[in-house]
């Protein structure tokens, strides 16, 4: 066949979908997946609009419109007699509108779980982009840096950062963020290692390309994939984290309306107040649930070895 | 195999190295002078003096490093700054109770996360199988402190005055006394590392009410350790069911299975001897990664049950700059995630001849 018959048969085939595509085509053919987004698709639409949603100031103290202190939830169309103010999940121990802080508190819980993994995965991509490339002591030395830092439980060495910086939010972000490097680092360094000798690669450097411009264009979106499903979860785990250390005060500083936090500042009113501790819990719980599914569904739609 | 082991415990030494650094970097650097924050009050300029002297806080910092270094290698993890008592007794106290609540955990994870598991794979894409991983996606994602303070309230206050009511704090209910084991067996005069094993054994309650045969106290520190366990456990024991799943589906479609099941082999069989044997591999690695997180949800689930556990008592120390306390639980806390997982690579050997051969 000559090459004009080749390229006129190629032409006839029916044209390729791309990558994305094809990985947008599976992901919504995941069952996880789609709830995943779902999920996630009001949360975000929920932060957005908090505004407008939130019927009071999520900071707002109500004792001095005559309000008290832990006053129950109150639904008119549950039955709640209409003289009484409307709180769809009740007053927190400042009087303030439980239903309103945890509508707000979906902006804190999405700003923490991008910050902390975006923070990650750009230190973890430098680290495992050059031990990867580099290869022997260098390799060596931050590899086993890495080591010693997934040989703590994620949770400890956060708590430990923590103390050492001093309590408050951007402090644990910092910490958890510092606690998930390794896994990403992990990642980028097996993904160049699996392409660096590649003769894709070497091409590229006998054209004369710079080393920069070979991890940076060539190699590093081989290790896309991964990193987008890795980060997915790294979100879940970031978001449950920060509520663990805003739950034991060293997160979130009051009066942020954080979800950890008020559920920490409200765990001695389990008995007396229990909506304190589920409105907020349930809500922290949806969103992990939300980034868990969605980063599985993933997995399974960008990994080609599982393709039908 | 010897060569094995060998190569895996050199493989470990950096590592607890490197912990050993970094615990002893924290401690350096956390902020607030330790000997105000010890001596209150009382400190002034020339008693902090010699308490810096007593401490070896005046010494430069490399020469701390290796004395600390010399002092973890002859047991002595130092005096808490703040009860005035060697930590290694605070731990001998402390750390039953969270070890005991931990094995608990583990064992609840283990038993139903396996179980779930094996149910889930096979019946495979059924609605029980739907079913089980959809609680298995719920339970990675409820915060160990949200699940604990909701069983707490179902089990205290929803089931109160049923049978299944269970207490949601502390570790023995009022009237009841723990004997040390010690006291029980007469054995006051003895001292060393058994005397210290057995008050270690002593403060694992249920363990001590069993060897006392108690029954009472027995099955009341059990009831006790209920919420914390499953709340602990809630989390290893839905990781460990998708791992079951996933690596029981992998094997029961490799040839080998279909050959099981075509000479006539018992599907009961063909699951457990055969299939479940391969499927176990994965299974151990991650058993072994939960341990690190147990530990660390020690911290939250003490909080919420009132368990005087190494968990609690660190937060405490945090909260308190008491740094020798911070410096050693992180320290023993670390050291013991990863001597089990140093472990479960040795037991990797054991399981599949393969991995020794490669290595």
């Amino acid at each position: 066949m000559t090459a004009q018959a080749l390229v006129a048969r190629a032409t006839e085939l029916p044209a390729a979908r791309g990558v994305v595509a094809d990985a947008a085509a599976n992901l919504l053919r995941n069952r996880s997946a789609i709830v995943g987004l779902v999920i996630l698709g009001s949360l975000f639409s929920i932060a957005v609009a908090a505004q407008v949603i939130a019927p009071f100031d999520p900071t707002r103290s109500l004792l001095d419109v005559g309000e008290k202190i832990y006053t129950p939830p109150c639904i008119h169309a549950l039955g709640c007699p209409a003289a009484q103010p409307e709180h769809f999940a009740g007053l927190d121990q400042n009087a303030r509108d439980e239903f309103s802080r945890v509508i707000f508190g979906s902006r804190i819980s999405l700003f923490i779980g991008f910050t902390t993994v975006g923070f990650a995965v750009v230190l973890g991509v430098i680290f495992g982009a050059v031990s990867g490339y580099a290869g022997g002591w260098t390799d060596n030395g931050i590899m086993r840096v890495m080591d010693v830092l997934l040989a703590f439980p994620s949770l400890l060495l956060a708590i430990a950062i923590v103390t050492l910086l001093g309590p408050g939010l951007n402090n644990a972000l910092i910490a958890i963020g510092v606690t998930q490097i390794p896994i990403y680092a992990r990642v980028v360094r097996a993904s160049v290692i699996s392409v660096k000798e590649l003769d894709f690669v070497t091409a590229e450097r006998a054209l004369g390309a710079s080393s920069f411009r070979i991890l940076f264009r060539r190699i590093l979106p081989n290790s896309l994939t991964p990193l987008i499903v890795q980060g997915t979860l790294g979100i879940a785990t970031a978001v449950l984290d920060a509520a663990a250390l805003s739950f034991i005060g060293l997160g979130a500083q009051p009066p942020a309306a954080e979800w950890g936090r008020m559920i920490g500042d409200a765990k001695d009113q389990i008995f007396t107040s229990p909506n304190l501790i589920f409105v907020p819990g349930v809500a922290l719980s949806l969103t992990v649930l939300g980034f868990n599914l969605l980063g599985d569904g993933l997995r399974d739609a960008l990994d080609p070895r599982l393709n039908r | 195999m010897i060569g094995f082991i060998a190569r895996r415990v050199l493989l470990a030494v950096p590592v607890l190295l490197g912990i050993v650094f970094v615990t002893f970097a924290i401690a350096r650097l956390l902020p607030g002078d330790p000997c105000i924050v010890a001596l209150g009050e009382h400190a002034n300029r020339d008693v902090c003096a010699a308490f810096r002297q007593r401490h070896g806080l005046d010494k430069p910092i490399p020469v701390q490093f290796v004395t600390y270094l010399g002092e973890i290698a002859s047991g002595d993890l130092g005096t808490s700054l703040r009860f005035g008592r060697p930590v290694t007794d605070l731990m001998v106290e402390r750390l039953p109770t969270t070890v005991e609540l931990s094995l608990y955990a583990l064992l609840f994870a283990c038993f139903f996360g396996i179980l779930l598991g094996l149910v889930s794979a096979l019946r495979h894409n059924s609605a029980v199988d739907v079913g089980t991983m959809l609680l298995a996606n719920l339970g990675v994602s409820i915060p160990v402190f949200v699940l604990g303070l909701a069983l707490a309230w179902v089990f205290a206050i929803g089931l109160k005055g049923t049978p299944l009511a269970l207490p949601p704090s502390g570790r023995l209910s009022s009237g009841l006394t723990m004997v040390p084991l010690v006291q029980h067996w007469h054995l006051e005069d003895m001292t060393g590392p058994l005397r210290v094993l057995v008050d270690f054994v002593s403060n694992m309650y249920t363990v001590n009410s069993a060897l006392r045969l108690d029954g009472r106290t027995f099955v009341d520190s059990l009831r006790h350790m209920i919420l914390p366990a499953v709340a602990l456990g809630t989390i290893p024991m839905a990781i460990i069911a998708r791992i079951t799943r996933s690596s029981l589906l992998d094997v029961l479609g490799l040839d080998y299975t279909r050959t099981a099941r075509a000479k006539g082999l018992r599907e009961r069989l063909v699951v457990f001897r055969h299939a479940m044997r391969n499927a176990m591999l994965p299974l151990v690695t991650i058993i072994g990664l939960q341990v690190g997180g147990l530990l660390a949800g020690a911290i939250l689930t003490e909080t919420i049950f009132n368990l005087t556990g190494v968990g609690r008592t660190f937060f405490v120390a945090i909260t308190s700059r008491d740094y020798t306390v911070v410096q050693a639980f992180t320290l023993v806390i670390a050291v013991g995630y990863v001597l089990v997982n140093l472990l479960v690579d040795i037991s990797y050997g054991f399981l599949d001849p393969r991995v020794r051969v490669s290595q």
